[in-house]
This record gives structure tokens, sequence and C-alpha cells, in this order.
């Protein structure tokens, strides 16, 4: 048999990610239904006034997109899990810990790229102008990869739990809190003038951060699953 | 010179901890208590009245100290948690999970005391202003751990992931708190002023210092006695436990 390199071996993990994904199309389209529905009901809570949702909207895209993304989580290792492909990988001689990164970049390129192509569409219901509608996608672009990194360490900790989708939420939401102000206030900074280029230097060193330790932990969490 | 060498792993076995922690437990109770009542008749009737806030203020001498346990208490959580994954001792993932509850209920404390003093003071039961905002998460964090130990049936595995997930928080609480911060200012939230407090008298600190150490002494001893609770529990299978309890 012919040796693989990590690179190929991650390659190969992130093309079977997405053909899975491909042939069960209702769970990828699903959090990006979920995406504008949470963001349209807003409006329709708060009143059609356009200067309030014009103050809201980065927040609300943002918290909707954190939700969206969370939805999708909880597949990122379960199926796996389930059928035994988990503990091949735990057992085979690619570290772990670049697996995990493969699954998250998938799940990124799955789900939170999705939501970051959808973002302006959204963004414009809310009266968002083009440079606003820039700098939303650009946060999104760079924050929910921290999120799906993150999200890896819940998804682990809550593999074969009972109601592991409400618990999962309720570990992750509050470490996603950093990349949500952080997110939503590079849009806020800017409009009032105070430049968004902290805020996006602040949310790389996040995803910087998340790359390093969250595969570490997210690996710790899935062996202590799989004992 | 007889050195006697103390074989400090010796207490990390349950069985050899359940005795110690039945030993000491009476002795921290005790100051819990004594101290307590000083504190709280310091904080009641020798403590001047304060200028600006009044009676109002004496709430402090509980705010601050559960404020601060919260806190602490989620460091130690950790580190014991981080000791149970490095040495893969049981002792360390039962003291973790001996002492989540009581954080949770000193972060809870803390919000409600610091809610009922905000309110005649500020005119507000709550401001989104940075540290009230971080305590909150705080407490959000506890009830994530809480919630993650129940959820798992093996107490081996609950330890275990929740010690992951206590050393993730514990990494997070800094970040947090720092953005919440900078999230704070940007708003131009409520203005008040935490941070600028006016110098307290002495009386005002000693009262407070004390309340301090009880709240440690409390914290301790009803640790000791839900660690000698999880103890029993999980090794009820064994032969001393059965002699423990007759």
């Amino acid at each position: 048999m012919k040796k693989l390199g990590l690179a190929s071996v991650m390659l190969a993990l992130m093309r079977r990610e997405f053909a899975v994904a491909l042939r069960q199309k209702g769970e990828v389209l699903t959090p990006l239904v979920f995406f504008v529905v949470v963001a349209s009901l807003f409006p329709l809570g708060v009143g059609p006034e356009s200067a309030l949702l014009l103050r809201m909207a980065p927040g609300v895209l943002w918290v909707s997109a954190l939700l969206a993304a969370m939805l999708s989580l909880q597949r990122l290792f379960a199926t796996d899990y389930t059928d035994g492909s988990l503990e091949q990988m735990a057992l085979s001689s690619t570290p772990l810990g670049l697996l995990v990164v493969a699954k998250a970049l998938s799940h990124f390129l799955l789900s939170g790229l999705p939501l970051v192509m959808m973002a302006p569409v959204l963004g414009l219901q809310f009266g968002l102008d083009g440079r606003a509608l820039g700098i939303l996608m650009l946060t999104l672009l760079l924050g929910t990869p921290t999120l799906s990194l993150i999200g890896s360490i819940g998804a682990a900790l809550t593999l074969g739990v009972r109601g592991a989708g409400v618990l999962l939420s309720l570990l992750i939401l509050p470490l996603y809190i950093p990349v949500l102000i952080f997110g939503a206030g590079a849009v806020e900074a800017d409009a009032a003038g105070l430049g968004f280029g902290g805020h996006l230097s602040l949310l790389a060193a996040l995803f910087v951060l998340s790359v390093f330790f969250a595969p570490l932990a997210t690996t710790t969490a899935l062996r202590i699953s799989l004992e | 010179m007889n050195t006697q060498v103390i074989h400090w792993f010796k207490f990390a076995s349950p069985q050899n901890f359940y005795n110690l922690a039945g030993r000491m437990w009476p002795w921290f109770a005790t100051l819990a208590t004594l101290l307590t009542a000083v504190g709280l008749w310091i904080s009641f009737f020798v403590a001047p009245t304060d200028a600006q806030q009044g009676e109002g203020y004496r709430i402090i001498f509980v705010h601050v100290p559960t404020s601060q346990m919260s806190m602490f208490i989620y460091i130690v959580m950790a580190a014991w948690a981080g000791f149970g994954l490095a040495f893969n001792t049981r002792l360390s993932g039962m003291m973790a999970s001996a002492l989540a509850p009581t954080g949770a209920l000193f972060a809870f404390l803390s919000l409600v005391t610091g809610a009922l003093w905000g309110k005649p003071m500020w005119g507000a039961w709550w401001v989104w202003d940075a540290r009230l905002t971080s305590e909150l998460i705080l407490l959000f964090l506890y009830l994530g751990f809480l919630a993650l130990q129940a959820s798992i049936d093996d107490p081996r595995r609950a330890d275990k992931a929740c010690a992951v997930l206590a050393l993730v928080g514990v990494v997070n609480v800094p970040i947090i708190y720092f953005s919440v911060k900078w999230w704070n200012t940007l708003h131009q939230g409520a203005s008040v002023s935490l941070t600028r407090s006016p110098t307290m008298a002495s009386t005002m600190l000693w009262g407070m210092l004390i309340m301090v150490v009880a709240c440690w002494m409390y914290a301790i001893t009803i640790a000791l006695l839900r660690v000698r609770n999880i103890i029993l529990e999980r090794e009820r299978h064994t032969e001393w436990v059965k002699h423990a309890l007759e």
C-alpha cells in the first residue's frame, strides 16, 4: 500500500466529508435556512423602524449566524462515532489533531462559508450599506472558522451523551462570546468612525489561538469519549 | 534528628482522604461559624455608616467575598481538573465536582447581592457593566460544567470530560473578561464607575477581610463534606465503605 502524506490524508478526509454532506443536502441547507428565518424574526419582533434595525443589524446577523453554525456542530463527530469510523481515525497513524482540524475546516466550508455568502442578502434587508456589508462578510469569514474550531471541543465532549444538543449549546455559547463581540463590534466601530482594524486583528488572534488550542482539547475529549 | 517524610500521595486514595476530610471539616466549620459571626457583627454594628451610600452599602460585606470566591473557586476547580488529567488520580475529579456547586452558588449570590445593591445606588437592578456581564458568563460556565457532569453516567468519564471543559473555560475567562470590557467601553454603557471606589475606613476593610476568610472556610467545609459524599457514592461497592457506614 502506498504511504500517504499528512496533507493528502487530510484532503482525503475532507473529500469524504463533502461527499457525505452532498448526499444529505438537507443537513447542509437546514442551518442556512435557520439563519435566514431567525434573522427575519427580529424585525417582526422589534418593529420595522429602519433606524433601529440598522443599528441592530450586525448584532442580529452575528447572533443568528452563531446559532446556525452551532446547529450543525453535533453532526461533526456523531455519525462517525456511531458507525465506528471515529475509532479507526483515533487508531490510525495520522495524528488525531490533524484529522480534527480537517473536520473543523470542512465544517467551516460546509456551514460557515454558506452563512458568509448569505449574510449580505440579509444585511440588505436591514438596510446596511455596501461598506458595512463588506465588513460584516469579512468578520464572518474570519470568525466562523473560530466557531467551528471551538465548537469541535463541545461536539467531542458531548459525544454519545444524553440530550447532547441542548448541552452542546450550554457548553459552547459562553465560549463564543468574544467572537461575537469583536465580530459584531467591527461593523459598529466602523459606523462610529473608530475604524475596524483592531477588531479584525483580535478576531484573527482568536482564530490563531483556537487553531492552536482547540484541536488539543478536542483530541483529549475525543479520546475520553472513545474510552 | 529524625526527619519524617509525609507521603502526600497517600491521601490521593479516596479511602484515606475520606478519613482525612472527616477529621478536617469540623475545624473549618468552626472557623467559618466564628468568623462569619465576627464579620457580620463588625459589618452591621461596628463599621461606620457610609457618607455617600448610607446604610445600603453594608451589602458589600457579602457581595465582595462572594464575587471573589466565585472566581477563585473556578481556578481551583480547573487546577484540580488539570491535576486529574495529568496524574490520572480519581480524587482530583471528585474534588473538582465537589467544588463546582459551591462556585456556582457564590456566582449566583454575587449577582443577587449586586442587584440588591445596584437598585438603591444606581436605580437599576442590572446594568451591562463589564464586571456584571463577566460574572454572569462565569455563572454560565459553572452551569455548563454541572450539566455536563450530570449527563454522563460513567463518573470517571464525566470527571475527565468536565476536566477538559474546566481547562478550556479557565483559558477563556480572561479573554471573555477583556472582550466584555472592550465591548462595554465601545457602547458607553451606564454612566456609573465601579472602579473608582472611595477610600475605605479601616473597620470596613477589616470587616470585609474577615468575611472573605469566612467564605473561604465555608467553601472548604462544604467541599470537604461534599467530597466525602461523592467518595461514599462512588466507592459503595468496596469493603471499607461498608465498614465506614456501620
